[in-house]
């Protein structure tokens, strides 16, 4: 606290400088310090474990393992993302996993069965999320039952619901190319560089019109320094990930080629684009952390809380759509264990890992996508190591449990710091 | 001078139980008129009844010369009428321009127009001459009790609003801070605003005041200046509902 002090209180309001970037790098470690640690405990994971596992098994960092990492991960980072909207509120939703079998298993009698085109199945599998995410949304914004008890509900009624889908436990494979390619398909590695490219100077040019933009009104703006040190992370970090997945990783390259990046991962960075516009850049998203913060204050302000509170459920059910899909690509089929066992907790804590509080108000869809690597790295990492089920239950658990402790200690320490 | 917000002989009732009796009540622009009275006196529920959250039984709310209906916050809104609620009604986890724009938010198109909104914000804090927040876009769980109390009157007077109602603007505050924000209370007056100040605090109320308006047991003893009462008569005023020639006939 003491360096804030030193800072000229009065004059910031109306300075119309740019803060340097050893400013913006002090008040993080501020933000830090009083409790608002953010992603900071999932990058640190991140960075341990891979480090651990690279020394442990060699083969950790072999092309094809990091492929792999991807496309085992991205089911529960999909439905991580739609949760991040319902822990936002301070709610939960305990039936996101069987939520996804259930619309994997719509898509996969639509598909396969009915023999349905691709894209009616998609929108089919969709909208039968976005219909559970209403009644849910409804039975607790407008009943008033607790969240936890709703969708616990919906956890044993919709393992019922697959069971009937799928005709009390048969197997139905998926055959569609289109629907298999997004889990166990790559992008030829030209788009792959072309997509790393137009990411990259896609941020950094909104992040320069801002911050142009905002000098021209004498407001306060990013300096350039902190904007090139954001972009050049963003392209280190996209290059070489890129770099990697488009070195060959079949075993015999004669036969058949297999490289470039795998097709979910554009599908993932869509997804992160889409909502982070959406919580960031509008009303609706702001009224999420509104009502998550305080909903009494919310609803004297004249915002629909109910709306908002369905409105995340809908959206959750429906990533969990998303999810189950993706989830049905990579296995091509579906079966009654689809969205079943761990899947639900490993998204809730991906969620959490990444750095969404459970008290509400607090976390942002990135957070998702990086707690997602920490469990994908995990179970990936655990396997290799030739653990059993036992042990990435045990570990996992306990990742899970130490993420919700960093979160409630931080908590602790920003109401100590006065910051809450 | 006519009296910009006046409600005349307001009744309202829950169930069995009266609450107010035919009040009467005036606030002047350019004026602070202190509410007082007992725990139970009926206050907030006046101020409720004004600010659109209860529906009033019988009487008449004047605003600006013409009898209005207030149905809703929405329609207290729309004339000009903004209440600072005694729990500040602040979302912690948002920042301080996101707090005094929170429900009615500025967009260009889908996209919220945050440049707009941060300009509007800072000039409204430069007009109360709040110069003590370190940058606008701090939270607001980061602030002390004085500066969020000072941001939820801002969010108040950011929308051109013609009556301030206070509720209780000191009571949790330390002794500088209430200084600062009695401050800042007199200035929203001296600006032309009608400013309404809720208080158990006599000190405060006669530091700022120009008018007192004293409640007993839900009815209205006596409305006066405050420069023609004691400190001792506004007491009296609030426990028996009389004193001397002033208040309630006996």
């Amino acid at each position: 606290m003491n360096k804030v002090k030193e800072l000229p209180g009065e004059a910031i309001v109306t300075a119309k400088q740019s803060p340097s970037i050893g400013h913006s790098v002090t008040a993080y470690i501020e933000r830090v310090r009083g409790g608002d640690m953010g992603a900071l405990p999932a990058v640190l994971g991140l960075l341990v474990l891979c480090t651990v596992f690279a020394i442990a098994r060699p083969a950790f960092l072999t092309a094809i393992n990091v492929a792999n990492l991807f496309t085992q991960g991205a089911a529960v980072t999909v439905i991580a993302m739609g949760l991040v909207f319902v822990l936002l509120l301070g709610e939960i939703d305990l039936s996101a996993g069987f939520a996804s079998g259930v619309c994997a298993a719509v898509l996969a009698v639509t598909l396969t069965n009915m023999g349905l085109p691709w894209y009616v199945c998609v929108g089919a599998a969709i909208l039968t999320g976005m219909v559970i995410g209403t009644v849910l949304g409804t039975l607790v914004a407008k009943v008033g039952i607790p969240s936890f008890v709703v969708t616990l509900a919906a956890f044993l009624a919709f393992q019922g619901l697959v069971l009937v889908l799928v005709d009390e436990g048969t197997n139905i494979s998926i055959r569609d190319p289109v629907i298999v390619a997004v889990a166990n398909k790559n992008l030829p590695v030209w788009l792959g560089w072309a997509l790393f490219v137009a990411c990259v100077a896609g941020y950094a040019a909104l992040q320069l019109i801002r911050a142009g933009r905002r000098a021209k009104r004498g407001l306060v703006a990013d300096p350039f320094s902190l904007i090139a040190a954001r972009v050049g992370a963003l392209a280190i970090i996209g290059g070489v990930v890129v770099y990697v997945l488009n070195l060959e990783r079949s075993r015999n390259p004669a036969i058949s080629s297999l490289m470039g990046v795998p097709i979910v991962v554009p599908v993932i960075l869509v997804l992160l684009v889409v909502w982070t516009f959406v919580l960031r850049r509008t009303a609706f998203g702001r009224h999420i952390y509104a009502v998550g913060g305080n909903a009494e204050a919310s609803r004297r302000a004249g915002i629909g809380v109910d709306r908002i509170r369905i409105s995340a459920f809908v959206i959750c059910s429906a990533m969990a759509a998303v999810g189950g899909i993706v989830a049905a690509s990579r296995a091509s089929s579906v079966d009654p264990n689809t969205g079943g066992s761990s899947v639900l907790l490993y998204a809730v804590g991906a969620a959490v890992i990444g750095g969404t509080s459970l008290f509400g108000g607090k976390g942002r869809v990135l957070d998702a996508i990086l707690g997602g690597a920490v469990v994908a790295v995990i179970e990936n990492g655990m396997g290799l190591m030739g653990y059993g089920a036992s042990v990435k239950y045990l570990v996992t658990g306990f990742v899970l449990l130490l993420a919700a402790g960093v979160d409630a200690l931080a908590r602790k320490r920003a109401a100590a710091a006065g910051l809450r | 001078m006519t009296p910009l917000l006046e409600v005349r002989g307001i009744d309202k009732s829950f169930g069995p139980v009266q609450v107010l009796h035919d009040v009467t009540f005036a606030a002047n622009p350019g004026e602070v008129t202190a509410l007082v009275g007992d725990n139970g006196a009926g206050k907030s529920t006046l101020v409720k009844c004004i600010g659109g959250i209860y529906p009033i039984d019988g009487g008449d709310i004047v605003f600006d010369g013409r009898p209005v209906q207030v149905h809703g916050p929405r329609d207290a809104g729309e004339l000009g009428i903004e209440i600072v609620y005694q729990d500040l009604a602040l979302c912690d986890n948002l920042d301080i321009v996101q707090n005094m724009f929170l429900g009615r938010e500025r967009r260009s198109g889908l996209v919220l127009d945050e440049a707009s909104m941060e300009e509007l914000a800072t000039q409204t804090l430069d007009g109360l001459s709040v110069r003590t927040v370190k940058s606008i876009r701090q939270q607001v769980s980061s602030l002390s009790g004085g500066q969020r109390q000072t941001v939820a009157i801002a969010k108040a007077v950011l929308w051109n609003s013609k009556v301030v109602i206070l509720d209780e603007p000191t009571a949790a505050l330390g002794v500088a801070q209430t200084a600062q924000v009695l401050e800042l209370v007199r200035r929203l007056a001296d600006t032309g605003l009608a400013v309404v100040l809720i208080s158990h605090n006599l000190n405060d109320v006669f530091a700022v005041s120009d008018q007192i308006a004293a409640l007993y047991l839900g009815r209205m003893a006596a409305q006066v200046r405050t420069a023609d009462v004691t400190h001792a008569q506004v007491v009296e005023l609030i426990t028996s509902g009389r004193s001397g020639d002033l208040g309630i006939a006996q």
